[in-house]
């Protein structure tokens, strides 16, 4: 019978399939740790004088609280955030203690969890791959099944590297058409998520699907992927091709040699099958995709950058929503003032990600009354830019450019937005107070971004592109 | 299998709740609502009650919101919270039920509750319920009203006497009324795990 590349990775994974009374008991292939979400997970280790089973699949890594000034990072100045420097060394104590690796402080390859995993060749197709952190379904990109967990469960998987779970349901989103120039993967996703709502994909693992996927790079797949929480799907997929052998191979901790053939020939069993079946399909034309940008308090809120604000009056959610974002209905976004401007975080904080905010900013400089950050997902990342000189164009044009880390995606490590503020952000959530408490985030893509950061206003980045 | 256990997955008290309602109608009530990132740098599972909805329930000032339904004197001793559709969306972050627990809400009632936070909610005795438009839509307009929720029975009970049932995951129900701890029952499969591992050589 055709099967699904979920139902593939599914049953190859299953240590105890599920029954009627209990979930399956799923094996994990790879977990990756942060300081946010494992203290207290190592705490009932520790309580129940448990050791990590896996320490071989397990990795840690320092990112959400930690900060991204160079001086608190590599030592000179304490870290400003008293509570996140406790974190970040319990971080580094239970790795001691339990015998986990962590690309800590010093590691040239710290960085986001989900820039690291992919950017060292661990992430890999086929494999299951779990993390406290819900945008671990980024790792899907490579035809993983990769989701995020809570504490309690980061504790099972590190105790027995295996998770009790139940088999979502399997939504198919065909994407056909070219994007249009100047629209990028984050635009894709934005229009996704407005079209099947912040709900749209609960209970499903996505598969997205169709020419314009496979014509999608691995940077922009994994943009696409990571946002599948957004629209409130566990996960999101992406069948491995050859995009994602070429980005693979060679990479540090990827297979090599006899190892990489026989890796290969799994890795091409993968794709779902034709005539395979899934519980829900949905087909969406890229063609008409515009610049997106966020309006609203969460992800689904979304128009195309040269649209106006929606009516809804009848929605008191709504109109909340725009009570906090200051804005009013049927009123266009364009030309309005903004304060803040943010390129990073694991949805938008990869290497083409800086190439695209450097070629709108090159010969440009910020706007005058507004601060812009740019922060790399991962101290590769950030080599690799600076190595092609981006790091340059950034402070040239007046902006900030930091060490790697979730930054003002969460603001919770010292970057953070001002009370009332407008931040055109590339990270993936637009939720009240995200980026600091009473500041306004409007998501866009890193073009949409650096054209705001230019022109000091919300600006459709084709205006800067063909001009 | 199950040991005494930190975790309040073996409260048995988690069997019946009788209790008004807190209620909160806004759709998409999401994590960063519940326990703002800027609380996460804590170490610890107890003491995040105090900043539950912290942006929602204080000013900027930091003084409490009258208005604001968990503030006001009638929701205080409430174990139950209704709120609007897709509560929970957003991360994955165990802090929200924990902050609920802690400021002594067991149940959540909504017509829909996003996955990751109805797993974290499970672990931690925090009933997620999952209910119809019509009664959701009576219980978001009757704030206060007392109502019973039974797990053993799957029941939620109406002040009219009616009940509606709920669906709940079979084994979290099994585990919550007979405090098994999941861990215990993962290590209990430790010999199929390590099985597995040889079978599928990832040894």
């Amino acid at each position: 019978m055709p099967k699904t590349l979920l139902q593939k990775l599914w049953e190859a994974h299953e240590v105890v399939p599920e029954s009627v009374d209990t979930p399956a008991v799923l094996y994990v292939d790879l977990h990756l740790i942060h300081e946010v979400t494992s203290p207290q997970a190592f705490t009932e280790l520790a309580r129940r004088g448990l050791g990590v089973r896996r320490r071989d699949r397990t990795l840690a890594t320092l990112d959400h609280s930690t900060p991204t000034r160079t001086e608190q990072v590599f030592g000179g100045a304490p870290i400003a955030v008293e509570s996140a420097a406790r974190q970040v060394r319990e971080l580094e104590t239970n790795c001691a203690s339990f015998g986990v690796e962590l690309l800590g402080l010093p590691s040239r390859e710290r960085g986001i969890v989900h820039v690291i995993g992919p950017e060292l060749g661990l992430t890999q197709p086929g494999k299951t791959i779990v993390c406290g952190d819900s945008h671990t379904s980024t790792h899907g990109a490579f035809g993983a099944l990769a989701f995020g967990i809570g504490t309690t469960e980061v504790g099972h998987v590190l105790a027995t590297q295996c998770l009790l779970q139940r088999k979502p349901r399997a939504l198919a989103i065909n994407v056909a058409g070219a994007l249009a120039g100047g629209v990028t993967a984050k635009d894709l996703i934005l229009a996704i998520i407005g079209r099947i709502g912040v709900a749209g994909g609960t209970g499903c693992v996505i598969e997205y699907r169709g020419a314009t996927i496979r014509a999608l790079d691995m940077d922009e797949r994994m943009t696409v992927c990571n946002m599948s929480i957004e629209a409130g799907a566990r996960a999101g997929m992406i069948a491995p091709d050859e995009t994602t052998y070429a980005y693979l191979r060679e990479r540090r901790r990827a297979p090599h040699g006899r190892d990489w053939e026989r890796a290969l020939e799994g890795w091409r069993a993968l794709p779902t099958d034709p005539g395979a079946r899934f519980d829900r399909e949905l087909d969406i034309d890229a063609t008409g995709v515009e610049p997106m940008i966020t309006y609203g308090t969460n992800p689904g809120m979304v128009m195309p950058i040269s649209g106006s604000v929606p009516e809804r009056t009848a929605d008191p959610a709504f109109a909340r929503a725009l009570t906090y974002m200051g804005l009013e209905a049927g009123a266009p976004l364009r030309e309005r003032p903004v304060n803040v401007v943010f390129v990073g975080s694991c949805t938008n904080g990869r290497l083409s990600d800086l190439r695209a905010a450097a070629g709108v900013l090159r010969g440009r400089k910020v706007a005058r009354g507004v601060r812009m950050l740019v922060v790399p997902g991962s101290q590769q990342v950030k080599a690799a830019a600076e190595a092609e000189g981006l790091d340059r164009v950034f402070l040239d044009a007046g902006a900030d450019w930091r060490e790697s880390g979730c930054s003002m995606c969460i603001g919770m490590n010292g970057d953070t937005v001002a009370r009332g503020e407008y931040s055109v952000s590339t990270s993936n959530r637009n939720f009240e107070g995200r980026q600091g408490a009473g500041a306004r985030t409007l998501l866009a893509s890193p073009l949409t971004a650096a054209a705001c950061a230019v022109r000091g206003c919300i600006t459709d980045p084709r205006e800067l592109l063909n001009g | 299998m199950a040991e005494g256990t930190l975790t309040p997955a073996a409260d048995r008290e988690a069997m019946r709740i009788h209790s008004r309602t807190v209620v909160l109608p806004a759709a998409n009530i999401d994590t960063d609502q519940i326990i703002p990132a800027r609380f996460l740098t804590t170490t610890t599972r107890t003491g995040l009650g105090r900043q539950l909805f912290a942006d929602w329930r204080y000013g900027a000032d930091g003084a409490p919101r009258a208005e604001f339904a968990l503030n006001r004197p009638e929701a205080a001793g409430c174990q139950i919270l209704v709120a609007g559709r897709n509560f929970g969306c957003g991360s994955s972050r165990e802090h929200a039920p924990w902050a609920l627990r802690d400021f002594g809400i067991r149940a959540v009632v909504s017509t829909e509750i996003a996955d990751i936070f109805r797993a974290n909610a499970l672990k931690n005795g925090l009933l997620p319920i999952v209910i119809d438009e019509a009664t959701s839509r009576w219980l978001i307009e009757h704030p206060g009203a007392q109502v019973t929720i039974d797990l053993e029975a799957t029941t939620l009970t109406l002040p009219s006497g009616v009940a509606v049932s709920f669906p709940i995951e079979p084994f979290a129900r099994y585990c919550l009324l007979n405090g098994i701890d999941e861990l215990g029952f993962l290590l209990a499969r430790v010999p199929q795990i390590e099985a597995y591992e040889q079978r599928t050589a990832r040894s």
